[in-house]
């Protein structure tokens, strides 16, 4: 028998904050639990049936003090438990902004991932060590889960939609990866790693590895291509024309729709108004684009959004981004 | 059937009719009661013989199930379970458990046989609805277990049937089987409503003079609580199943997002029923724990309104508390926060419920009887289940435990070990008035420790592998190199619900040899205060002789002055304690 631990090995930023408040729980629950127990066993054994059958003391039947005491202590109890549960979750929610971006697509039964800079993975994820990454992750068939047990993080992965998740590995190391959400006949296969690499030695993974064939194009790239050969650059110019809004600069904005709502535009509104594109319609413009549904797989699809993402405005650039402006006026 | 039927209308105070009219299609709360219970047991063997090669399929993955080398392929192959098998599992053994066996006592059987004997009158207000619950029921039953035989095998999406997995064929393999789950979901909600409609008019319209709501005993309170429940929640979920049917066979998308539809739309419409039916699991026991543990302290039960307040409350925020299911399925975080609130808050009315049973026993006179131990066993086990909880609403916790085993071992601390033990006591403590004898104590006692124990074995673990990070509903553990040093939990807790299973046989033979052979009970062998103690034993159909009047609380244990330490609801008298 291995040595017994209870918790699985840390190797997180948040691991040690979701530890903590777990301890926490598992104190307040372990005194309850004991508390009420012994108190079963102790008032069973201290008042069992006695010789005379009628009590001679008249019991307590009631107490506002006792029922106030036993509302009001569990209610703060709680509310602690809240507060240090909600301060850790905010910290979960949010990616910070220096995180690198991964991009994850499940299926049955697999794992796929791609890296900002192109490079492609199949059910093992590398990452540096001490860098934030943000996972956005969708799914091409069933509802997954992207669970890696040393950082503590767990989110669906949602055909329809992106879900995002992010984390800060702390050591270098080998980590479990795993598909928590049932999802047919062969989830208990959908097993895979994540290697925590030093910088250094990530980079050199990164820029050439195991050989060209897990090498591809940059999703951005592979964006920039599909923008022009599906036609999307017809219609949406760098400047807008009557078709179309122009599309850069919009990433992270409001949009005031035809409808009179607002709208912010994320991932899921881009990805929706290439599938869908009737569903929110900006104001001023007509309902004529076509869908894209079944022309774009997952992978696509994100490396679309990608390009959209990075479509900024021109005097927002700085000097280093000037080699890609001819192109992006010309595309956007 | 309806000829029989119209006769037993008539004939209300003796019980002539035949076979058919006595034993089928009755139309007597008390027999319907009973024929749930039977159907009920019946539906637990097969749902515990599933968990059982479920479990062995954890301890001892793909080695043969020892008996089982003649089920035929494609279910075993020389009796090892495949994926597809297991899946099949884990799916109807939740299933069956909790829609054919726990609510169906709770509800379809305690509920009968109680709520027309506890608030004093002859029947339910409609008594050939009732009838028509419990035979849709059977009907429901009998399409589950026929789901089996089909091509491709019963269900395999899990009980929670998530969508896009259970809303096409080609995800599982599973075709005809799904559809049955469903159509059989649907139409136990239907039998479920019939219920529901029929206890809450008859407890609103039909309680006996003197009977006022808070002189209803903590069980009846607790049944018309749930009744409501269900009546409010199963439209709600046999919409989403007629959705999740037509996504499957008649080409819509509620679900499916190829075509625009939203897969996290099943997420809410099930757990919008689903969070409100664990109440429905757990109030009822929680009735009968009460009424049990009042009886055998001897005592009033402590805090009477503040109890009945507590199930209205949890009532109440048992509707709002369904997004902890979904903290890590893609939710706002703001929504996350305020399911996060709901869900702490529901921890205060079940504290209350939990301190106010410690404060019946608190200067009682404690009666070992095999019901009591059962309750008492019922507030140390739901305690467990509803501490595990709390750890649910503080999200990044949950989001560490969610689909891990912690999480199945939560939902079995609540509902065997809170649910199950109340019915095991229910059906001890109430045994006498049904069947007109004693159950054995001796072998009940055997039963109630074996159980106690075997439970505790079979179900604490789980916490432990699940905060280790073992998830449920996977197929073979062994594949998971990490979790190698938790392996051996898996064989105790094996071993564990194999002597749970065994104990069961004994409540089994006590159960039937009791029927026939027990002791003979006395009208009232417990001294207990309530209603159904008053009508004759077996209470004969249209139960009083005469129509009884209430002049107290049900309560009224060991009252000062009092000659015996019990006052019957139905006793005009001394007045010493007429206080409620």
């Amino acid at each position: 028998m291995a040595k017994f631990s209870l918790f699985p090995e840390s190797a997180s930023t948040i691991a040690g904050q979701v530890d903590g408040l777990f301890f926490f729980m598992i104190a307040v629950s372990t005194f309850f639990g004991l508390l009420v127990a012994g108190l079963v066993v102790f008032l069973s054994i201290r008042y069992r049936r006695r010789s005379d059958a009628v009590a001679t003391d008249p019991p307590l039947l009631n107490s506002l003090r006792l029922e106030v005491a036993w509302t009001i202590i569990p209610f703060l109890i709680s509310m602690v438990m809240f507060y240090w549960g909600a301060s850790v979750y905010v910290t979960m929610a949010r990616p910070p902004d220096d995180a690198e971006e991964i991009f994850v697509v499940g299926k049955q039964w697999m794992w796929k991932l791609q890296h900002i800079e192109g490079r492609r993975e199949i059910n093992e994820l590398h990452v540096p060590v001490g860098q934030p990454i943000k996972l956005t992750m969708t799914s091409e068939d069933v509802i997954h889960s992207f669970y890696v047990p040393a950082f503590r993080i767990k989110a669906d992965v949602v055909p329809g939609r992106y879900n995002t998740l992010w984390f800060e590995a702390t050591k270098v190391g080998t980590y479990h990866l795993f598909c928590a959400e049932y999802c047919g006949t062969e989830h208990s296969k959908m097993i895979g790693s994540v290697y925590v690499m030093e910088p250094s030695d990530f980079q050199e993974w990164l820029s050439g590895g195991s050989g060209s064939a897990a090498r591809s194009a940059a999703p951005v790239e592979v964006g920039r291509t599909l923008f022009a050969e599906k036609g999307c650059v017809t219609c949406h110019k760098a400047e807008g024309s009557m078709m179309g809004p122009s599309l850069v600069g919009i990433f992270g904005s409001e949009r005031e729709l035809a409808a009179g709502t607002r709208v912010v535009v994320d991932e899921d509104y881009l990805r929706e108004s290439v599938l869908n594109p009737q569903a929110k319609i900006v104001a001023g413009y007509q309902p004529v684009m076509p869908t894209f549904a079944g022309q774009l797989d997952e992978e696509e699809l994100l490396a679309l959004v990608q390009y959209i993402k990075s479509l900024e405005p021109v005097d927002a650039r700085d000097e280093s981004a000037e080699a890609h402006a001819g192109q992006g006026e010309g595309n956007g | 059937m309806s000829e029989a039927a119209a006769a037993h209308a008539h004939d209300e105070h003796h019980h002539e009719g035949g076979f058919v009219s006595t034993y089928l299609f009755s139309l007597d709360h008390k027999m319907i009661g009973k024929q749930f219970l039977l159907l009920s047991l019946f539906m637990m063997i097969i749902g515990g013989l599933l968990a059982l090669m479920v479990r062995w399929q954890l301890a001892y993955p793909e080695q043969p199930v020892p008996g089982l080398a003649w089920v035929p392929e494609p279910y075993l192959y020389d009796g090892i379970i495949p994926p597809e098998t297991y899946n099949m599992l884990f799916t109807m053994h939740a299933t069956i458990m909790i829609f054919f066996v726990v609510i169906p006592i709770l509800v379809g059987a305690f509920g009968n046989f109680l709520i027309p004997l506890m608030i004093g009158t002859k029947d339910m207000a409609f008594p050939i609805l009732n009838m028509l619950s419990f035979w849709i029921a059977a009907f429901a039953g009998g399409l589950l277990i026929s789901s089996f035989f089909v091509e491709g095998g019963a269900a395999a999406g899990g009980w929670t049937a998530y969508a896009p997995l259970s809303a096409a064929e080609v995800y599982t393999g599973v075709g005809l089987g799904q559809d049955l789950w469903i159509i059989s979901l649907v139409v136990l909600g239907i039998s479920s409503m019939m219920g529901s409609i029929n206890y809450i008019t008859t407890i609103i319209n039909m309680r006996a003079p003197g009977m006022t709501m808070f002189r209803l005993p903590l069980v009846v309170w607790s049944l018309f609580i749930t009744a409501i429940l269900l009546l409010l929640a199963l439209p709600e979920l046999t919409a989403a199943m007629a959705m999740l049917l037509f996504d499957r066979r008649f080409g819509t998308a509620f679900f499916l997002p190829e075509h625009g539809g939203e897969p996290i739309l099943w997420q809410h419409l099930f757990w919008f029923f689903g969070h409100p039916e664990v109440y429905i699991l757990i109030l009822p026991g929680m009735g009968i724990a009460s009424e049990i543990l009042s009886v055998f302290s001897r005592k009033p039960i402590f805090g009477y309104r503040a109890m009945a307040m507590a199930m209205i409350a949890i009532a109440f925020l048992g509707w709002v508390v369904w997004g902890h299911h979904m903290f890590q399925s893609g939710m706002n975080p703001t929504m996350g926060m305020a399911f996060m609130t709901t869900t702490m808050v529901i921890a205060v009315p079940s504290a209350i419920k939990t301190f106010n049973w410690l404060g019946t026993l608190w200067g009682g006179n404690i009666h070992f009887t095999t019901p009591m131990l059962h309750a008492l066993a019922f507030v140390s086990m739901f305690v467990i289940g509803g501490l595990s909880g709390i750890y649910m609403a503080a999200t990044p916790v949950d989001i560490f435990i969610h689909d891990t085993y912690f999480i199945v071992g939560h939902i079995h601390y609540v509902v065997f070990g809170g649910s199950i033990f109340a019915i095991f006591g229910g059906i001890a403590y109430w045994f006498p008035k049904m069947y007109g004898r004693m159950m054995n104590e001796t072998l009940g006692k055997i039963h109630f420790f074996g159980t106690l124990l075997f439970f505790n074995i079979t179900f604490f673990p789980m916490h432990i592998i699940g905060i280790g990070g073992h998830m449920r509903r996977i197929y073979n553990p062994e594949q998971y190199e990490f979790l190698e040093p938790l392996l051996h939990w898996n064989e105790i807790m094996t071993i564990g619900s194999i002597g749970l299973g065994i104990f069961q046989i004994v409540f089994a033979v006590n159960f039937f040899w009791s029927m026939f052979a027990g002791e003979k009970a006395t009208q009232n062998p417990w001294h207990a205060n309530t209603l159904e103690w008053e009508a004759p034993t077996p209470p004969p159909h249209g139960n009083f002789l005469v129509t009884p009047t209430v002049y107290r609380g049900p309560y009224e244990y060991s009252v000062p002055g009092e000659k015996e330490d019990w006052l019957p609801q139905a006793r005009p008298g001394s007045g010493v304690a007429a206080a409620h």
